[in-house]
């Protein structure tokens, strides 16, 4: 595969790092519970509704039932958990992960910059592959474009 | 006025089908000379598969919207609700739900770690080619699935809408679709396809929200109001079971408890969403695509409940069962019964293109899955050049989409609704336990990802074909003649959800081969920090 060629980065290093397991850790200490709450959360109201008719059918407030009530607390959860989800992404995530990235492509950088000093190997296998066939995309494409 | 007879006579005053048509071609003259402008830079394979990756998560986020809500949910949620109640809300909350698994767990680390398509992600750290060809064959069978039930809801469609009714007739407009449908995929590629789709949520959306606030208005804002007329005009044992579960579900909960199964884990995975995910630059454009969506269709599944209350008690559900389209055509005819025929003309043709939109992503998708993974990676070991497998790409969609017309002529009249279900439940078997592992479980291995794959599509499909839906009584596909029908419901997912993952992990714990963990770090670094993920095409 082209992203699994020549490295310099040590990426098991990487892994283990104080930076990048601190990374994991709030991914995950979010998204595991978060996700195991919300389908409870789903099951317990499907549950409902397959088999406690009674109970969803009493009235709340004129003709609205609590079946329809647990139904728009479906949306309501939803619709927070997804505002959740974004401000912990941007407050305890992205800059962490924008800061790991910045670490990953000076220690790219670096390697390429070493490797072309030493001798007149070729830099595309450490630069990535990967980013480097979507930028010679980009260059043919960027030449003969006329309007947008 | 009965409205039944309204719709039944196609040259009546008040159901104009000239009107229909001709809002409808306008939609596709507009989107057409769109694509064909978007088409100017479609050069490499990014641009042809994934747009470039130049959309913002705003515009994806409507497209995925667009993509998503086929007529299906549209047509059949408003039907099933003004028919059966609060069934047809239970079962539209599922939908949306959904959405968090692919906002959670799937939406950003797919972005980071994938190129195109779903076999990309777990190429990274398996074997090429015997995931490639496992994650095509899922992606292919279940676009198949889809595109099938839609191209039979076209034919359903025109007679409900345009007074078709002739076999010649919806033949000739499922031909049609087909036709515009290639020309779209085939001009404007991804593109084109998200420009379609974007456009086409805009129309929904915002017709939909149009006709829920015209019925509010009608009841002084107040939902308990259309709640108690729905309830008035019932038809059903006691009036008020419309208000509470069990009228269409109630008589084997177990099948409803499975259907949700595929609906909340199947969604994120269809491979048609999944690939919406390439077409923003970064991860972060990824998840905001992800949070614009949720926003679109919750609010859409908002107005579907105070539609479909509202069309029982404007329009009553006696009328709409009799109604040629039966359920489908609760949403018409409410809009006829608020706006007249030019409403009516207006929500017949966004139906219309909601068909197209859905059936363009589904094409672009199988193409790209078989010339990007079956052609060139497997076939060719990965040693063809881009523009070869883009001509590929392009030869899949003229085949998938003649394809598609004669399976949706062929399917004409056959109840084969089961088809979407069966869909999101083979995402949910075969690809949801696949995209986890290899995402969150270091020792997955390939002959995990091949067990679970063939072994969560395998156990679906087979399901499905000794159940209910295929055979042994009047509403199955094959009539009540033949019986081999030995499993008692209709959505495999309870079972195939389960032996996908069970799979999965056995095929890894048994695995000779172990993975190199090497690669396994990369990818897990990768997929958290976004380093070396697919950057945007420059224009």
């Amino acid at each position: 595969m082209e992203q699994n060629t020549t490295h310099a980065v040590d990426y098991p290093g990487v892994q283990q790092s104080e930076k990048f397991t601190r990374l994991r850790r709030r991914h995950r200490s979010f998204v595991v519970p978060v996700s195991i709450a919300f389908l409870a959360w789903y099951f317990l109201y499907v549950l409902l509704g397959a088999y406690a008719h009674d109970l969803m059918a009493q009235p709340v407030l004129g003709n609205i039932n609590v079946g329809v009530v647990l139904g728009l607390g479906q949306f309501v959860t939803t619709f927070a958990i997804t505002m959740a989800y974004v401000s912990y992404a941007n407050r305890r995530l992205d800059p962490l992960a924008a800061e790991l990235r910045d670490d990953l492509e000076q220690i790219e950088a670096q390697a390429a910059a070493d490797s072309t000093a030493g001798s007149a190997r070729t830099t595309t296998g450490t630069t990535g592959t990967a980013a480097g066939s979507a930028g010679a995309a980009g260059t043919e494409t960027a030449e003969g474009r006329e309007s947008q | 006025m009965n409205q039944l007879d309204v719709l039944s006579q196609p040259g009546a005053a008040e159901n104009n089908p000239v009107l229909n048509i001709s809002i409808f071609l306008a939609f596709v003259i507009v989107t057409l000379v769109i694509v064909f402008r978007a088409s100017r830079n479609n050069r490499s394979a990014a641009d042809y598969y994934a747009a470039g990756r130049s959309f913002t998560g705003p515009q994806n986020g409507f497209a995925i919207s667009g993509d998503y809500l086929s007529a299906a949910s549209f047509l059949g949620i408003v039907g099933a609700i003004a028919v059966n109640g609060y069934d047809g809300f239970l079962y539209s909350i599922g939908f949306l739900v959904a959405w968090l698994v692919a906002l959670l767990l799937v939406a950003e680390l797919m972005r980071n770690t994938g190129k195109f398509t779903m076999a990309d992600v777990l190429a990274f750290r398996l074997k090429q080619r015997p995931v490639r060809l496992a994650a095509a064959t899922t992606t292919l069978a279940v676009c198949f699935f889809y595109l099938l039930a839609q191209m039979a809801g076209a034919g359903g469609l025109v007679s409900l809408l345009i007074g078709i009714d002739s076999e010649l007739g919806q033949s000739l407009v499922v031909a049609v679709v087909g036709a515009v449908m290639i020309v779209y995929v085939l001009v404007g590629g991804m593109k084109g396809t998200t420009w379609v789709q974007i456009i086409k949520a805009i129309l929904l959306i915002s017709g939909v929200a149009a006709m829920t606030l015209w019925v509010l208005a009608l009841y002084g804002f107040n939902f308990s109001a259309v709640l108690g007329d729905a309830v008035a005009r019932s038809v059903s044992d006691p009036p008020e079971a419309i208000l509470a579960p069990g009228l269409q579900y109630g008589a084997m909960p177990i099948d409803f408890i499975s259907l949700a199964l595929a609906l909340v884990l199947g969604t994120a995975e269809l491979p048609h969403v999944l690939m919406r995910f390439y077409t923003v630059p970064t991860a972060k454009e990824a998840r905001r695509s992800v949070v614009w969506a949720i926003w679109l269709i919750g609010i859409f599944y908002l107005f579907t409940l105070v539609l479909g209350y509202g069309a029982a008690a404007l329009v009553g559900s006696d009328t709409i069962s009799a109604a040629p389209g039966g359920v489908n055509s609760a949403a018409p005819l409410l809009a006829l019964e608020l706006g007249g025929p030019l409403l009516l003309g207006f929500i017949s043709a966004v139906a219309f293109a909601t068909i197209l939109a859905v059936v363009a992503g589904l094409t672009i998708t199988a193409a790209a899955s078989f010339a990007h993974d079956i052609y060139s990676n497997v076939v060719k070991k990965g040693k063809s050049d881009p523009d070869a497998e883009v001509k590929i790409a392009r030869r899949t969609v003229i085949f998938i989409g003649i394809a598609s017309i004669i399976g949706g002529i062929g399917v004409q009249g056959q109840n084969i609704a089961f088809l979407v279900a069966l869909a999101f439940a083979v995402a949910a078997s075969a690809n949801l336990p696949t995209i986890l592992y290899s995402l969150f479980w270091s020792r997955f291995s390939t002959r995990g990802a091949v067990w679970s794959m063939y072994g969560g599509l395998g156990t679906a499909v087979v399901l499905i074909a000794l159940s209910p839906v295929v055979s042994g009584n009047e509403t199955a596909m094959l009539g009540a003649a033949v019986d081999f029908a030995i499993f008692p419901l209709k959505n495999p997912g309870i079972i195939s959800i389960p032996v996908g993952f069970l799979l999965g992990w056995l095929g890894s714990v048994t695995s000779p081969v172990k993975e190199d963990p090497r690669i396994a770090a990369e990818m897990e670094v990768r997929s958290l920090t976004g380093h070396g993920a697919e950057k945007a095409v420059e224009h």
